[in-house]
């Protein structure tokens, strides 16, 4: 399982080799906001590069350059020596550049045939060019044990496996360099190995790879060299071996990192969320929750840990009311809920809890609301606020100013419209607007996607002081050092159940590694679940 | 019993006849909608494409310069329709609303200026419109029972566009499934990001599905004043795009469905003409307005019950950002 | 996210921009009548005039500026819950029905005082009615608003014909109409109720319904901005998954947002049956309903910009009966035109000055989002 930070294998390559892709100078604006700022970079041929950063780095702005779905400002883009002016994607694609994106680029309905030919039919007419493209792909899959069944439908297969053909579509386009966008997030440590066995493959037979990361520990696994983005701006260009997961980080964040935060032994005190055996399926017939058992007392933080689409989102949406339970039982401080007795978001809120949602912008907000307006989001009912037909501005302004400065919202200006905040101070309005009426229980969802590095301090302080004041916490993140630098006990999930409990202070990264993958090592403190 | 299977080839035959623009505004409608552009403008573009191939037959006293001024109408419409959603981003259903308001203006006031007969164009002499085709042998065939009745009733005797429309059904299948625009079309309104990190032009493809909505909606409207009809009256599309479009979620954007909920409502339609003032047993006389309003009443009832699960095309109405 | 990280002042998307499509549509529409050969201004001097020139023209302008007040505050509450209700016309139609059939049954028993508040409420029940059924439908079922907003125009009017032809006909009549209410239940005209004060005007259509107008303007305003089920309404709106995950239930509030929507076009009834006509007839409605899409659009949405649009087209329908009788060539189609350019200019293509406009006007430092 251990994994090794391979040697640069291009030295019979000689020197006089061109690199794959050089920058230099490259800018990009979006608006006032200068997402690249005079980048340069080399990348040599045949090998694995990384780009590390921070989410907002300016990593994917940059690759988007570089494939052409962006134009940069300003900049010079050389590919194997070649001066090219990337207008749209076409170029790209024609001078070798293949992307794997974040959000796959696939249309599911589509077979995966489909799929890899759209855009390359090789004619005006289907029927050639699919019976073409179909050996060619065949032969791609046995070179690079990218196995995949051609005629599936692109919507129904696993995303580990529609990953799989993003890759063969690039490489069926003659991709020499294949640029890859976070693309372990949504996989498994066993599947992410399996994916940096195919980079080895494609390496070895001189396919150049871009993996662009926040996981510092893949940079170490499978690159050899890397560049670091912060700020949007290239801060440095290491060789892999020659670095630490310790410098980088603090490259990456530009200072020393606050790994612990600082907490002192949790004092549970009694039972406030109970839930027994709880399943969810969801529209499509799929179960996203599968009989999970659990319960948080008041004054901890229980954390769940595992890999983004494993049904952590679906249980928080479920507890909170947002989507129907098909069986088992909520109990939250003296409220029930049962497939019989559904509730909704505000019923659940009546009980005594809070929710801070995983997407804020998607769930937590109204962008085109005042700030004043997205304060009171699910408390707009609330008699403080209500006379019996008008609502009292007066009170929800006041109310609103007093959250933003109690929160270090800026601009602290109630009437700004919350899209026009940026991510960290949108994400404080949400906590304010949660945690200001001290519920008995408190959901978090990915309390710190997409917030500045100060934000993130902040952000777990405030959870912290929420549990010292009796508050029982649950928090799922798929970020493993937050949920273990947070919470008193971690349950991980995996395929919908718990699969683990983990008291926080034993969890190592290895332990909850494995675990995320559905394996429960016999070692380090395990409880199976109840 | 002669008689009954008479008259009822004869209904088919009215069917055929009133489906015809359904079938062209649904097949329409279908480009349109599978690249993701809502359009609801069906309803403006025929009346448009009616008002100018009436206008331009009359004048020139050919049907086939009619169809073209037609066809050059509804496709400016329908680029207008493009220019509005798909460069400006603008609101598809708006968009579609002010289009139909517009031609229905438009048509009478020209028309006004231009023959000063109220918004009418005049009336079209034979030759200035598209007139039955007779089969060969349909009177030597009429004799045979059943199938000569068949062939001289419901194949033959029919204008170039019927033909044309029901033609229309089988080459949009093949455009859309066997070619690599079909390919193309059908992606673009389900996932417009790949259509574009693929390379290829997401407003580039969707003007030329809408260039292909405006063809057919042209010759609908076409068939309405020079055919169907000889000359434009005012607003004479009569809610028919519409139905046109309910035909085409009715069945699911795809083509040969769509073509059979237009013959349905065709048949609604013919079938409507026959019971007008006819007294049913045990039901007595059905209202003339209950008839006309079936395939409305039907439609609704229709899209709250067998259709929930319909899935329009995943991108449709959206509007394509590439960059914040 | 179509807000930008520096805010052009309010006034830009306010005011500005709806003059400039308003410009746009006027200067197109003037192009047209050029190209028939007529002078465009000769046609706005003639279209002025009939309009504001004289008191019974203004009668007339604010007459038709009432019913346009309701048909478009009726599309911008639907809006508001991004719902777009073209069935502005059907539920007119089917309110000015409930109207008749109050005054058929209660006009020589109940006194004016008693029969307008009823009338009101009639017209707003059949009206709500009338927009329920889709609102069900698009919330319970999924069907599309507006597809079933659509069918209901179409049924609705074949519903008034069968009415009207076969049940509600004055016995001895040919045209389909029902029979003249009793004075006593007709709504006062502006020039009577202004009579009573000693002020002489004008005879015109224009009755008591353009204070109930205003009244809606201000009630709409406050049921939007002030009330916490207009915070839903909005909330629906502007993100639906917000909504649910604040508690609030999506098919509930589409309910409400249609029911209002439509007991406001149902208001149309009052002004045309009880204040003008005082007998149900066909095609009283007129299209008002579409043309309460381009107010609402026009007035983006806001009753001060609605009455203000509302004030325009009425004054187009006015000038434009006046521009035909004093131009034969220009008929009142030539509004329709207009109509179908603001929809297209102020609607569809709101975005295409809009940037620019924006970017002219935009201060500079205001917050900036961070994430790239």
């Amino acid at each position: 399982m251990r994994v090794e930070a391979t040697a640069p294998s291009a030295e019979g390559a000689g020197a006089a080799a061109p690199p794959a892709i050089m920058l230099r100078g490259v800018n990009k604006h979006f608006g006032p906001v200068h997402a690249n700022s005079d980048i340069s970079l080399e990348v040599a041929a045949g090998t694995i590069h990384g780009i590390i950063g921070e989410n907002g780095a300016g990593k994917s702005t940059l690759m988007s350059i570089l494939y052409g779905f962006y134009r940069a400002d300003s900049g010079e883009i050389r590919v194997f020596g070649e001066p090219l002016r990337l207008d749209s994607t076409a170029d790209a694609i024609g001078a070798g550049i293949g992307m794997v994106f974040q959000h796959f680029m696939l249309v599911d309905p589509f077979t995966v045939l489909e799929n890899v030919v759209l855009g390359a039919e090789g004619g005006p007419l289907l029927g050639p060019g699919l019976a073409a493209a179909r050996r060619e792909l065949q032969r791609l899959e046995a070179d690079f044990g990218l196995e995949v069944d051609l005629d599936a439908v692109v919507g129904e297969l696993p995303v580990g496996v529609q990953q799989r053909v993003e890759i063969l579509k690039a490489l069926y386009r003659g991709a020499r360099v294949l640029i890859l966008d976070e693309p372990t997030g949504v996989l498994t440590p066993q599947e992410t190995e399996r994916l940096f066995r195919v980079f080895r493959a494609l390496r070895d037979q001189g396919v150049t790879i871009v993996l662009i990361t926040h996981k510092l520990r893949e940079i170490m696994a499978v690159t050899e060299a890397v560049s670091v983005m912060r700020h949007g701006k290239m801060v440095a260009h290491l060789k892999t071996a020659e670095t630490s997961l310790e410098e980088l980080a603090e490259l990456m964040v530009g200072r020393k990192v606050l790994l612990r935060v600082e907490k002192n032994a949790a004092e549970p005190g009694s039972t406030v969320l109970e839930v027994e055996n709880l399943s969810l399926v969801d529209e499509r017939g799929v179960t996203r929750v599968d009989g999970v058992s659990l319960s948080v007392r008041a004054g901890e933080i229980v954390g769940i840990a595992g890999v983004a689409g494993n049904g952590q989102s679906e249980l928080l949406a479920a507890l909170a009311g947002i989507l129907p339970i098909q069986r088992g039982r909520i109990a939250v401080c003296g409220g029930e809920v049962t497939p019989e007795h559904p509730r909704d978001a505000r019923e659940m809120r009546e009980f005594g809890l809070a929710h801070v949602p995983e997407d804020r912008l998607r769930m937590g907000l109204v962008g085109s609301f005042e700030a004043r307006e997205s304060s009171i989001l699910g408390y707009h009912r609330d008699p403080a606020f209500n006379g019996p037909i008008l609502t009292h501005p007066s009170e929800i302004l006041a109310d609103c100013r007093k959250k933003m400065s109690a929160y270090d919202v800026r601009p602290q200006d109630p009437v700004l419209l919350t899209a026009n905040f940026s991510g960290g101070n949108q994400q404080k309005i949400v906590l304010a607007r949660e945690m200001e009426r001290h519920p008995d229980l408190l959901l978090v969802g990915q309390p710190t996607r997409g917030v500045d590095i100060g934000a993130v301090e902040f952000i777990h302080k405030s959870l912290i002081a929420m549990r010292d004041a009796g508050c029982a916490v649950l928090l799922v993140s798929v970020e493993l050092d937050e949920i273990r630098s947070l919470s008193d006990r971690i349950l991980v999930m995996f395929e919908g159940r718990i699969v683990g409990e983990v008291a926080g202070a034993e969890a190592t990264e290895r332990t909850l590694g494995l675990m995320m993958a559905g394996v429960v090592p016999e070692d380090a403190g395990v409880r199976a679940p109840a | 019993m002669e008689e009954a299977f008479l008259l009822s080839v004869l209904t088919l035959d009215a069917t055929l006849r009133v489906a015809t623009p359904l079938v062209l505004a649904s097949l329409a409608g279908l480009f349109a909608e599978r690249s993701g552009i809502v359009d609801i403008g069906l309803e403006g573009k025929m009346l448009g494409s009616a008002f100018a191939a009436a206008a331009v037959a009359a004048v020139s006293g050919s049907a086939w310069l009619g169809l073209v001024a037609g066809i050059g109408v509804s496709i400016a419409l329908a680029l207008l329709h493009g220019f509005a959603c798909i460069t400006h981003r603008g609101n598809h259903v708006v968009s579609g609303v002010a289009i139909n308001i517009l031609t229905a203006g438009l048509t009478v006031m020209v028309g006004i200026a231009w023959f000063s007969r109220g918004g009418q164009t005049p009336a079209l002499p034979d030759g200035a419109r598209f007139t039955a085709i007779v089969w060969p042998g349909a009177q030597a065939l009429a004799g045979i029972p059943v199938f000569g009745t068949l062939y001289k009733e419901l194949l033959s005797g029919h204008n170039i566009l019927v033909y044309v429309a029901f033609l229309a059904v089988p080459l949009t299948w093949w455009v859309v499934y066997r070619t690599r625009f079909g390919l193309r079309l059908r992606a673009v309104g389900e996932h417009p990001e790949a259509v574009d990190s693929a390379g290829i032009s997401v407003a580039g493809l969707r003007y030329r599905a809408m260039i292909c909505c405006g063809v057919l909606c042209g010759i609908a409207g076409a068939y309405l004043s020079t055919a169907q009809n000889a000359g434009f009256g005012r607003d004479m599309t009569a809610g028919q795009g519409y139905i046109a479009l309910a035909a085409l979620i009715f069945g699911k954007w795809r083509p040969v469905p769509a073509m059979l909920a237009c013959l349905l409502f065709g048949f609604l339609d013919a079938i409507a003409a026959r019971l007008q003032g006819v007294e049913l047993p045990m039901i007595g006389a059905i209202p003339v307005q209950f008839i006309q309003a079936l395939p409305y009443v039907l439609t609704v009832v229709l899209l709250a019950g067998f259709i929930g699960k319909a899935v329009a095309p995943r991108a449709i109405g959206e509007p394509y950002v590439k960059e914040r | 996210m179509n807000e930008g990280p520096a805010r052009p002042p309010r006034w830009v998307g306010m005011v500005l921009i709806p003059l400039v499509n308003l410009t746009l549509a006027l200067a197109i529409a003037g192009l047209i009548i050029l190209s028939i050969g007529e002078n465009p201004l000769t046609a706005l001097r003639f279209l002025l005039f009939g309009a504001f020139g004289y008191i019974e023209g203004l009668g007339y302008t604010l007459y038709y500026t009432t019913n346009f007040v309701f048909t478009g505050l009726a599309v911008a509450v639907a809006f508001r819950a991004k719902l777009f209700n073209i069935g502005g016309e059907g539920q007119a139609y089917i309110g000015g029905l409930g109207v008749g059939l109050v005054a058929l049954a209660f006009d020589d028993t109940l006194p004016l005082v008693l029969m307008v508040p009823l009338a009101i409420a009639a017209a707003a029940a059949f009206g709500a009615a009338w927009a329920y059924i889709p609102a069900y439908l698009q919330a319970r079922r999924g069907s599309h608003i507006v597809i079933t907003t659509i069918m209901f125009n179409f049924i609705a009017a074949a519903l008034m014909v069968y009415l009207l032809v076969n049940v509600l006909i004055k016995p001895g009549q040919m045209s389909p109409e029902s029979r003249e209410f009793a004075p006593s239940a007709w709504l006062p005209f502006m020039h009577e109720a202004l009579g009573w004060f000693g002020i002489a005007m004008a005879r015109s259509p224009l009755n008591l319904s353009f204070l109930w107008a205003l009244v809606c303007c201000v009630l709409v305003w406050a049921f939007i901005w002030h009330t916490r089920w207009g915070y839903e309404i909005r909330t629906v709106g502007g993100n639906e998954a917000a909504a649910v995950y604040a508690g609030i239930r999506p098919t509930r509030v589409i309910i409400l947002a249609m029911c209002v929507s439509g007991a406001l076009a149902g208001f149309v009834g009052v002004n045309e049956i009880l204040g003008v006509h005082h007998r149900l007839l066909l095609n009283f409605t007129a299209g008002y309903g579409f043309t309460g899409i381009a107010v609402a659009l026009m007035g983006r949405n806001h009753p001060v910009g609605i009455l203000l649009a509302s004030l325009l087209f009425g004054a187009l329908y006015q000038g434009g009966a006046e521009l035909a009788f004093e131009i034969p060539a220009i008929t009142r189609d030539l509004v329709v035109v207009i109509q179908g350019l603001v929809i297209l200019f102020s609607g569809a293509l709101e975005y295409m000055f809009r940037p620019q406009l924006e970017r002219l006007f935009t201060r500079r430092g205001a917050a900036l989002p961070v994430e790239g």
